[in-house]
């Protein structure tokens, strides 16, 4: 089956190149162009990935963003033309999983998209334990579920991804770099500041206090590491 | 002992110091101090001339009364004396308590002596006369002199005094008459005028000293006011204003004050908003050529992949629209960068890292570009990490216009970086050995457009904006960026960073211009 793609532009042109280009790659897209109607659309579609430009008539690509996040995991690219660190954190921070700046390279989108298609295939069944003994964190790969404390935990497909890299080599401390090739799939360093803002998301989700982590750990100067099991 | 010495000398030269920075820092003190001099000095020579005039009015009002009561004595004593036979003690003695009891209303202003020459001699009371008054009156002459004399309370006491002596010729012989003044009352008028001046002339001092001191502070509290508020102006509290009391000249210090403050408020504020203006029109300026852009760009990339099905002149054009695409693109973000500059917009996200690790990413990322150009990249860097606070993107940008225009003009001959490191400062300098630059360029490459040989650098493709905005890059990190170039010898750019943020460079640890050494280098290479 095709992956399906929404595609939230409002730019005519842009969308329509978006869908010809996404055909030609083997995707189902849809189109949405009015922010206030983004939710309803991805309701509709159930789109394994959202394609979301940041300036929307209507309602903003942030707050677009923020709503299909609270009840979805589906990974959100967002489109951006702005370069500028507030707006692309602010965009992150809001639960996009990565970002790419207009004007990008069909084939760079597209492999951005993979990358956040890719953990599908993944088929490991393995369970992993990391964190304090006496509140461990388990990681049922297979299943994708989370559960520590007897609760589970609802993790996006990226903060999943990110967790299951972290806690597959325990004692190894990861760079960005190194994070950003395994989780994202970039070839070459990109911008950290992803992984920054995905840690903390994540942080936010598994760890007891987010401010006194014990699960993802930093690692001053090098990166982060899984906490001991 | 030598090293007390040198502590007690080293202590001595704090304190003056000290004692120098508060009188340059001080109006007060410095006023204060003047005036107690000036003042001080004044009144000190008043003083010596007043004392000196009374002391010497008083002595001679009671010189001239000694002399007067000396020549009404020598009248009776006279009288009396001229039958008298100075040889004949007993004689003498008679005619000494006649003359005393001649005098005796006078008795408490002076003490009468009198002598006979021929040695007998009688008097009221054991004073020693000086010799050299006596030898005077001996040679008959009335003589003054001061000396000792007995206090007019109690005569064994000996007081300050003025001794006048006069010869009485008596029939056989010579009298001496000498009259004893004390000057006790004299010197009591002297000590209370004294003490009248002194206590007066540093009450004047001390007044004058305390006018100055007041005057200074009610003209130095509102200065010192008013700078204590420029300063917290200068630093960006754009609101702080002087309280204004009154409408004396020091009132319309402040109110001028309030008013440059305020002036200077309103010009700010226009800034920071055409400045937001400025930001917000280059972000929606970049988003609205953005979009368009790439749908285009998309559109292209679909005519290049399928340009085997196309006629050469098609697939060509389809070549052509996609590499200019490419080099209208990074001309937009050029502008769009320098505009932000322009704005004021730009931000430093400063972190400390290693200037080798990025100057390693730079010349990877040159690979190609070096491989292409049939140009070695070759590095010369210190052993140790070179710590320095930057934002590794923008050097890297720096690095990478640097080393990109050195491969362009290379001319496949090996370009040379440096980094160097002092205390303060780092340095990378980007060497080539190509044409090099005419005299003067080396400072108009950094403008914007700035092209060297207008028939030839087309060919490289760069913006013409790169080094413009190295420029501003490296002004950001408070650092330089500088050329040197020489027809024949190649050009060396340097970029000289301070270690730690916000330090001002004084000087970089790598020359501009190469030394000899690479020349030989070149040579060789060649």
């Amino acid at each position: 089956m095709k992956p399906r793609v929404l595609v939230v532009d409002d730019d005519a042109a842009l969308a329509e190149m978006l869908g010809i280009v996404l055909r030609t790659d083997g995707f189902e897209p849809a189109f949405v162009a009015d922010g206030n109607r983004a939710l309803q659309a991805f309701r509709e579609t159930k789109p394994d990935v959202v394609l979301l430009d940041l300036m929307l008539p209507g309602l903003s690509g942030i707050d677009v963003c923020r709503a299909i996040r609270a009840e979805s995991g589906t990974p959100i690219i967002m489109l951006t033309a702005k370069s500028d660190t507030v707006d692309v954190v602010l965009g992150l921070e809001s639960g996009a999983d990565d970002y790419v700046i207009k004007p990008f390279k069909p084939k760079e989108l597209v492999a951005r998209m993979r990358a956040r298609l890719r953990h599908h295939d993944e088929l490991a069944g393995e369970t992993l334990v990391i964190g304090p003994p006496d509140s461990p964190v388990s990681i049922d790969v297979a299943a994708h579920q989370v559960v520590r404390e007897g609760r589970q935990i609802a993790l996006t497909p990226l903060e999943f991804d990110l967790l299951v890299a972290l806690a597959r080599k325990p004692r190894q401390v990861f760079t960005r770099e190194v994070l950003l090739e395994q989780v994202w799939g970039y070839r070459h360093a990109a911008d950290t500041r992803l992984v920054n803002v995905h840690v903390q998301r994540l942080r936010s989700k598994v760890e007891r206090d987010p401010e006194r982590p014990e699960v993802v750990l930093t690692v001053r100067g090098v990166g982060y590491k899984a906490g001991p099991p | 002992m030598i090293e007390l010495l040198r502590r007690a000398l080293r202590r001595i030269g704090l304190w003056l110091s000290a004692a120098g920075k508060a009188w340059r820092q001080s109006l007060q003190l410095r006023v204060g101090l003047t005036t107690f001099v000036i003042t001080g000095t004044v009144v000190l020579i008043i003083g010596i001339f007043l004392l000196d005039q009374v002391t010497s009015g008083v002595l001679k009002d009671k010189r001239d009364v000694a002399i007067r009561q000396a020549e009404l004595g020598h009248e009776t004593a006279s009288a009396i004396l001229s039958d008298v036979d100075a040889t004949q003690p007993a004689k003498v003695t008679e005619a000494t308590k006649q003359i005393l009891a001649a005098s005796g209303k006078s008795a408490g202003l002076f003490t009468l002596v009198i002598r006979s020459t021929s040695g007998a001699s009688s008097s009221g009371s054991s004073v020693t006369i000086p010799a050299a008054l006596s030898k005077v009156v001996q040679e008959g002459n009335l003589a003054i002199q001061y000396a000792p004399v007995p206090s007019a309370n109690s005569p064994s006491e000996l007081v300050a005094g003025l001794m006048v002596g006069e010869p009485v010729a008596a029939r056989t012989g010579l009298f001496e008459l000498y009259y004893l003044f004390p000057l006790t009352s004299e010197q009591q008028t002297i000590a209370l005028v004294q003490r009248t001046v002194l206590i007066s002339g540093l009450v004047l001092v001390l007044l004058a000293v305390g006018i100055a001191v007041l005057v200074t502070r009610q003209t130095v509290r509102p200065v010192r006011v008013a700078a204590q508020t420029a300063a917290r102006l200068a630093a960006g509290d754009l609101s702080q204003r002087i309280t204004v009391r009154g409408t004396d000249d020091i009132a319309r210090l402040g109110r001028s004050f309030n008013d440059m403050a305020g002036s200077l408020q309103r010009q700010i504020r226009r800034l920071e908003d055409l400045s937001r203006l400025q930001r917000r029109f280059t972000s929606d300026v970049s988003h609205e050529l953005r979009t368009p852009l790439t749908t285009i760009r998309m559109a292209s990339e679909l005519l290049h992949s399928s340009r085997d099905d196309f006629s050469p002149e098609l697939s060509r054009s389809s070549e052509l629209l996609t590499t200019e695409l490419d080099r209208f693109e990074s001309l937009l973000t050029d502008l769009l960068e320098i505009s932000r500059y322009d704005a004021g917009a730009a931000h430093l996200e400063s972190e400390t890292a290693d200037l080798r690790g990025v100057v390693a990413s730079t010349v990877a990322a040159h690979q190609m570009l070096s491989q292409r150009q049939g140009a070695q990249v070759i590095v010369h860097e210190p052993d140790e990490p070179v710590m320095v606070d930057m934002d590794s993107r923008r050097v890297e940008r720096i690095l990478r216009n640097l080393v990109g225009n050195a491969l362009d003009h290379s001319e496949g001959r090996p370009v040379v970086i440096t980094i160097g490191c002092d205390e303060d400062a780092a340095a990378v300098t980007v060497r080539d050995h190509g044409v090099g630059l005419r005299p003067g360029e080396a400072g108009l490459v950094f403008n914007r457009f700035w092209r060297g040989d207008p028939s030839r650098s087309r060919l490289t493709g760069g913006t013409g904006l790169g080094l413009a905005i190295s420029l501003e890059d490296a002004r950001l990190h408070d650092g330089w960026l500088q050329a040197w170039g020489e027809r024949g010898r190649g050009a060396q750019f340097r970029l000289t960073l301070p270690r730690l943020a916000g330090h001002t460079l004084l000087a970089s640890p790598l020359p501009l211009a190469p030394d000899d050494d690479e020349d030989e280098f070149q040579e060789a290479a060649l």
